[in-house]
């Protein structure tokens, strides 16, 4: 057999044997749907308590409004009390979570009594009913003016349109229904995933590197194989250990999820995320989650996979070859922090300009990092779900990033079979170098 | 034949020469025993011959052609410095090894089975290395160096470490495997292993070789004319000897009633001399003061 296939096989065998293997395949997908399901669990079991707040109303413009969703209102006499009076007789009162204080309009004015509102509240009120009677006031003051100017609310409230655009995208074939949310929930998630399975299965061949380093062992196998063979088979089966790792992760996740929805916790978590009006609620959410049934359905998904893995792979090959050279280039793993950061930075910018290169997935910074190979894997990943991107600039962006991993590859092996028989003195970076350029 | 034969090997780091162009032969069969303090070039050359790094100039031969990649096949390297995958199982890791070195998982797993039966290890197959003593790492480490059979086998310091027993059965080892027909280097501060095992050896000082050949020439050529006279007395007997040989000593008794006397003499031989004194003395022993390897080495390093 070939030695190359034996260390990648020995590198897959142990780690897939491992305990921690199996733990994580079980733990990780548990996470992953508890991470999806939770938040719905607790979005929709949540109860705010019903608040009681104390009313001043100078302005009278809120008259008539008894409650604001579940929480209700009393009404002082704005004769007989004033700010301060009405403050104190909240204090007094353990019934009453707040005081609301609207001041006295001075000619008419509705900006300057909103201007001058105050919500004074005992404990935490909850930014949520602030925010509902922020609403609530600007309706009503934006009707108070309506007035003003002549203009009847009820011929506004009639001619008040809801618009629903439905988002197309052409393609090759004629048209289809896209969802925006759906593709940059896919979008980021690849790019996540990249972002995390590359530093966890490069920090892998990093620790692998340097025990065979500290163990001395690696002297015996390169006197059996080439060093670079020892490298890449540890690099594949690595590799192998993550595939088979993410192939689970799915797997799991898919049962996990199908089974949460079929309990029904994830529909009325999107449909809370796709509505904003209360009232309409339940008819919008039904044509969200048909929405994206529907586009999910849209997705080239067999493609989106291939495309995933070729860049989850391209993007850990070529990260995990330069850990491997810093593994080899150190002792122990305390030392390995001055390398590291250069190799710790591309990724991590490439996932905070995440969400900007979502809201221009063809723009220039987008299409730039999706070229370049340190962080095309999750640039390119962002662009994809959004459509768009031109065939040459999937060409150009694969074959960089090919490139770009036989470079770090080569320049990793040159560190490589220098750095492991190099014991005892710390590597900075002009070694480095030198190593890579020593015949 | 030579098993290796090197021409003007060198190697040159940035700041320090480890070897100046070096030739060297090691005689199939032989066992040769490489000899220098530390930092003397030794293991720059073994990783030559290993393959491990290339040489800055010159070249290597091995069993009379240019040593190409595949020859690793034929070699058996145990480093000074020991290591195994510490969480693998022995067994595992034997396999793994033997099978990098081109055996096929049978042959590996029957080859093996015969050794751990002779060495009585059959229950360490599924522990894990970490759980071993060292004594016992450094055996696995031993089976899997020569068990691919190579013709070449290079042993760094394989003693160190090992209890007088092991040691034994290491050296007992090395020996059936000289005797198979195999070429052994042996790389060790050791002297009296050397002087026990090897045929050959080659001292290497500063990346400089200063001494190379069969043991028995280079004693022969280190020979420097002194004797040594036991004899039985109740005190120093004032000898009289020829002119052409010198006392050097005559008075020290390593019991009571026995003395030993020291003489030196570039011309005459031994049998001349007892001629000699035998008449004077009751004599227990005379023999030729042969320098040791580890005299050699001391001698010639501070040169």
């Amino acid at each position: 057999m070939n030695p190359f296939i034996i260390i990648a096989l020995r590198e897959f065998t142990t780690r897939v044997k491992n305990k921690t293997f199996l733990l994580m395949s079980i733990i990780g997908p548990i996470a992953i749907g508890a991470l999806l399901v939770v938040p719905a669990l607790i979005a929709s079991n949540v109860d705010e308590d019903p608040k009681k707040l104390l009313v001043v109303d100078n302005s009278y413009l809120l008259v008539g409004t008894e409650k604001i969703s579940k929480h209700s209102f009393q009404y002082l006499n704005p004769d007989e009390f004033d700010e301060e009076s009405a403050i104190s007789a909240v204090r007094d009162k353990e019934t009453y979570d707040g005081l609301l204080f609207l001041p006295p309009s001075i000619n008419g004015d509705p900006d300057f009594i909103l201007r001058n509102t105050r919500l004074y509240s005992k404990g935490d009120i909850g930014m949520e009913l602030t925010r509902e009677i922020e609403r609530r006031l600007g309706k009503l003051a934006t009707e108070e003016k309506f007035k003003i100017n002549g203009v009847d609310p009820a011929i506004v409230k009639n001619s008040a349109t809801t618009v629903n655009i439905k988002n197309l995208d052409l393609t090759e074939e004629g048209s289809e229904t896209s969802s925006l949310p759906l593709k940059m929930a896919i979008g980021f998630g690849a790019s996540f995933f990249i972002y995390m399975f590359t530093f966890l299965y490069s920090a892998q061949i990093m620790r692998g590197v340097i025990e065979e380093k500290t163990s001395r062992i690696v002297e015996v196998i390169i006197t059996s194989v080439k060093p670079i063979q020892l490298l890449l088979g540890k690099i594949i089966g690595i590799a192998g250990v993550g595939l088979l790792q993410f192939i689970i992760l799915i797997a799991f996740s898919t049962i996990i999820y199908s089974i949460a929805g079929s309990f029904g916790l994830i529909g009325s978590d999107i449909s809370q995320i796709a509505s904003e009006d209360l009232v309409i609620q339940n008819v919008k959410s039904q044509t969200a989650v048909s929405e994206v049934i529907e586009s999910l359905k849209n997705f080239n998904i067999p493609k989106l996979i291939g495309f995933f893995i070729f860049y989850f792979l391209g993007g850990y090959l070529l990260y995990g070859a330069l850990f491997a050279a810093v593994g080899a280039a150190v002792d122990a793993e305390a030392d390995t922090q001055q390398f590291m950061i250069p190799l710790t930075i591309p990724l991590l910018l490439t996932l905070m300009l995440g969400g900007q290169m979502m809201q221009e997935p063809n723009g220039t910074l987008a299409t730039w990092l999706s070229f370049i190979p340190f962080s095309s894997p999750m640039a390119m990943m962002i662009r994809l779900p959004f459509g768009g991107v031109e065939t040459w600039e999937i060409l150009l962006s694969i074959s960089l990033l090919i490139l770009g991993f036989i470079g770090t590859t080569w320049v990793s092996a040159r560190i490589y079979r220098i750095g492991i028989l190099s014991y005892g003195k710390k590597a900075n970076y002009r070694d480095l170098y030198k190593w890579i350029l020593r015949k | 034949m030579n098993a290796i034969q090197s021409f003007g090997v060198d190697k040159k780091y940035e700041n320090h020469v480890a070897l100046h162009p070096l030739d060297i032969s090691i005689p199939e069969g032989s066992i040769f025993g490489l000899l220098g303090p530390n930092g003397a070039g030794k293991t720059t050359l073994l990783r030559i011959v290993n393959q491990i790094i290339a040489p800055d100039t010159g070249y290597i031969e091995f069993y009379g052609q240019n040593i190409r990649s595949e020859d690793r096949r034929w070699i058996g390297y145990l480093p000074e410095e020991r290591g195994l995958y510490k969480k693998m199982k022995v067994g595992e890791q034997a396999m793994y090894l033997a099978q990098l070195k081109g055996l096929s998982r049978n042959e590996a797993r029957s080859r093996l089975h015969v050794w751990f039966k002779k060495w009585n290890l059959e229950t360490w197959w599924d522990k894990k290395i970490e759980d071993l003593s060292k004594g016992m790492a450094q055996k696995i480490q031993f089976i899997t160096t020569v068990l691919h059979e190579p013709k070449l086998l290079i042993f760094d310091e394989p003693f160190s470490g090992l209890d007088p027993v092991n040691a034994a059965l290491i050296r007992d080892e090395i020996l059936r495997i000289r005797d198979d027909g195999a070429t052994i280097v042996l790389s060790t501060h050791r002297m009296e292993s050397v002087e026990e095992l090897c045929s050959h050896i080659a001292l290497l000082n500063n990346g400089e070789k200063i001494l190379d050949g069969s043991v028995n020439d280079i004693k022969e050529s280190h020979r420097d004319g002194n004797f040594r006279l036991i004899y039985r007395s109740d005190k120093a007997i004032n000898l009289s000897i020829p002119n052409e040989v010198h006392l050097v000593q005559n008075n020290a008794d390593i019991k009571k009633g026995v003395f030993i006397a020291e003489l030196q003499s570039q011309k005459q031989s031994a049998s001349q001399i007892i001629k000699n004194l035998s008449s004077q003395v009751d004599t227990i022993s005379f023999e030729e003061i042969i320098p040791s390897i580890n005299d050699i080495f001391i001698k010639s390093v501070k040169k």
